[in-house]
């Protein structure tokens, strides 16, 4: 990776932090309702992932958690602020919200509420690439507790049995919502439950981002080469419960003191600042600039936006004059 | 016109559409070699190839979800689900993905998919295999809901169902493939709302939907027979969005309605056309409706008990006859 490169990705891995810290505020402040689902701690896995991707071709598809894919992978963040306040600017116009950004035209297939859901979907674009003999890949992010669903089991077959280009990333941050790992799954090394399905798999540190970029450059060559689907686990941490209604008691504060001393974004930049491609007062340039802008421009849209009109809450149920549906006869 | 089985109408539609369309695709247990249980993609495999005739693992929610994730792209996925009972399996992904994603993504994905079924009571084939569920899919919004009583309904009911851009519930019938009708020789699009008048009449309206429309058309014939009444047969096969102005229209003009499902009467098609009447054209009704419906029981196999459980023409007679005293 060029050194431009590393030095944006860590701006976008800042950014991110702070555009969550900033959704935290905003929902103890009630400017954002329903759930939301935090990343901070897991910023590497999505970056490095998506920094090796071809973002002019790839389509990507998460859970409920998925801010900051969508940022990564094109959205507005303007857009997705204006979409957690509920505002007709919204990504989503305001009728999805947290767990549900859409952004089609830059391919983010969507953020899906039901735990282990896009799994068969991600197979299902997959197929369609495969169907339009195209050479893009679906890239598919779920955490480790999905894989405890049905769908995981039932797609991982068809993925393989089809030879489909879908690559799966498992972000395991070791629980599911507050229940850890190893009271809930009889494997807890989730790249050894695949091989059941002959996928390839690997896994790799989720905290380093560059190690997470490399890995998953070599499981996207796999895939878009032709060679089927592709699972990468990734080791990582969310700092914060699994929603805003988790009170985080589960968890041992040893543990959480550990995996904060392996923050991804300190990590990268001390490590940009060892090689000495960056200073500690452009760090905090960067971060002073980051925080000035998700005040001033998201916030501030966010805010200044309008609400969907409420003479609109039937629309998007049914398409609109759809001309099957009259029917008729075509000779 | 030409008269052909059910089975080969809906074998029709999925072929002319497979030939229309290189994004359409079949997938289903055992509907490529073998061709379907019930023959409708007989042939199929052969003619178009492995990549659009997809003989699936028997996953129905992961196979039913790949279906949607591919009509995110624009393919057109006609999935037939081999028995509705296992259509339970694939609800996730039909209403937490199908019907919500253009609604919560602000209209900009949609999931233009087909799932059809085989519902309804056989012959004893005990409680798992004899699930009528059309009343469940009706109830989800977003979600197309019809259900073809004749061959020329499931031909053009299917051909539109792949080309309108919601995703549509096929609800069919196990005890129908082989029943035999007319179906234009030119291509035909049947509505995908709406409903049909099956027989005139003046005295009382019998609303029925798939094999329900046969019962109460024996049954009109009966009461014309024996009774003089003159019953009006409404065929809903549209039963989500249900055909509002057709139930007030027949029932202002004959001023009572029974109305006949196959289902268990709770929370019903039955249920749902009473309250339209209620909203409607109360003030036009001449008597309380009634509705005929089976029993409020798990299938059983004993022939004897599983045809107790289940209403038919008679019930339907007697239903008008407590209605009109006679």
């Amino acid at each position: 990776m060029k050194v431009a490169d590393k030095k944006r990705l860590l701006r976008e891995m800042l950014f991110a932090r702070r555009f969550e810290e900033r959704c935290y505020e905003a929902y103890v402040e009630r400017n954002i309702g329903g759930f939301l689902h935090l990343y901070p701690g897991e910023e590497a896995c999505a970056h490095g992932v998506l920094e090796a991707a071809d973002a002019d071709k790839d389509y990507v598809i998460t859970s409920y958690r998925d801010h900051v894919h969508a940022i990564k992978w094109g959205a507005d963040p303007r857009k997705v602020m204006a979409e957690l306040y509920a505002k007709e600017t919204g990504v989503s116009k305001g009728r999805g919200g947290s767990m549900h950004i859409f952004d089609v035209k830059n391919r983010f297939m969507g953020g899906y509420a039901l735990v282990g859901g896009p799994f068969p979907l991600a197979a299902g674009i997959a197929k369609a690439i495969q169907m339009k003999k195209g050479e893009e890949i679906c890239i598919c992010f779920l955490g480790d507790a999905a894989n405890n669903q049905g769908t995981f089991h039932e797609s991982l077959n068809m993925a393989k049995l089809w030879n489909l280009p879908v690559f799966y990333v498992c972000e395991n941050n070791l629980y599911g919502i507050g229940t850890r790992i190893d009271r809930s799954t009889a494997v807890v090394e989730q790249y050894k439950r695949v091989s059941a399905y002959n996928i390839p798999s690997a896994q790799e540190d989720g905290q380093d981002v560059e190690k997470v970029y490399k890995a998953a450059g070599k499981a996207i060559k796999h895939v878009r080469s032709g060679k089927g689907p592709y699972f990468l686990e990734l080791m990582t941490y969310r700092y914060r419960g699994h929603s805003m209604s988790d009170s985080n008691a589960y968890r041992a504060r040893a543990e959480e003191r550990m995996w904060s001393k392996r923050d991804p974004i300190i990590m990268f930049r001390d490590r940009l600042i060892e090689d000495g491609h960056l200073t500690k007062e452009e760090y905090t340039d960067m971060d002073t600039d980051i925080l000035d802008e998700i005040e001033n421009e998201v916030i501030a849209f966010a805010n200044d936006s309008p609400e969907p009109p409420v003479s609109e809450v039937e629309r998007y149920v049914l398409a609109e004059n759809d001309p099957w549906v009259r029917g008729g006869v075509h000779k | 016109m030409t008269e052909i089985m059910f089975w080969e109408a809906v074998l029709r539609a999925h072929d002319e559409e497979l030939a229309n369309d290189p994004m359409v695709l079949v997938m289903g247990e055992d509907v490529g070699v073998v061709g379907g249980t019930y023959k409708a993609t007989l042939g199929l495999y052969d003619k178009y190839g492995e990549q659009r005739v997809i003989d699936t693992p028997i996953s129905e929610n992961g196979f039913t979800g790949l279906g949607i994730g591919a009509s995110f792209l624009g393919v057109r996925p006609i999935i037939e689900i081999m028995s509705v009972n296992f259509a339970w399996l694939a609800m996730d992904q039909m209403f937490n993905t199908a019907a919500k994603v253009r609604y919560m993504s602000g209209g900009q994905l949609e999931a233009p998919v087909v799932v059809r079924s085989p519902g309804g009571t056989a012959h004893q084939l005990g409680s798992q295999h004899s699930a009528r569920m059309e009343k469940v899919f009706m109830g989800i919004a977003g979600l197309r809901v019809v259900t073809p009583s004749s061959p020329r309904q499931a031909y053009g009911l299917l051909k539109s169902a792949v080309r309108c851009n919601d995703p549509v519930f096929i609800n069919e019938h196990e005890l129908m493939y082989n029943m035999k009708g007319e179906v234009p020789d030119e291509e035909y699009f049947h509505p995908l709302e709406g409903s049909e008048i099956a027989r005139p009449g003046r005295d009382v309206t019998l609303f029925g939907y798939n094999i329900s429309v046969h019962w109460c058309l024996q049954a009109a014939e009966l009461l014309s027979k024996h009774h003089g009444i003159e019953a009006e047969v409404v065929d809903l096969y549209a039963l989500s969005p249900l055909d509002r102005a057709g139930i007030r229209d027949s029932v202002t003009r004959t001023h009572r309605a029974v109305i006949v499902e196959e289902a268990e009467p709770m929370v019903g098609v039955g249920a749902e056309v009473m309250a339209i009447i209620n909203e409607e054209c109360f003030f036009e009704l001449d008597a309380a409706p009634l509705r005929v419906s089976a029993l409020n029981v798990p299938i059983p196999y004993n022939h004897a008990l599983e045809k107790t459980a289940l209403p038919d023409a008679n019930d339907v007679v007697e239903a008008v006859r407590t209605m009109f005293g006679v």
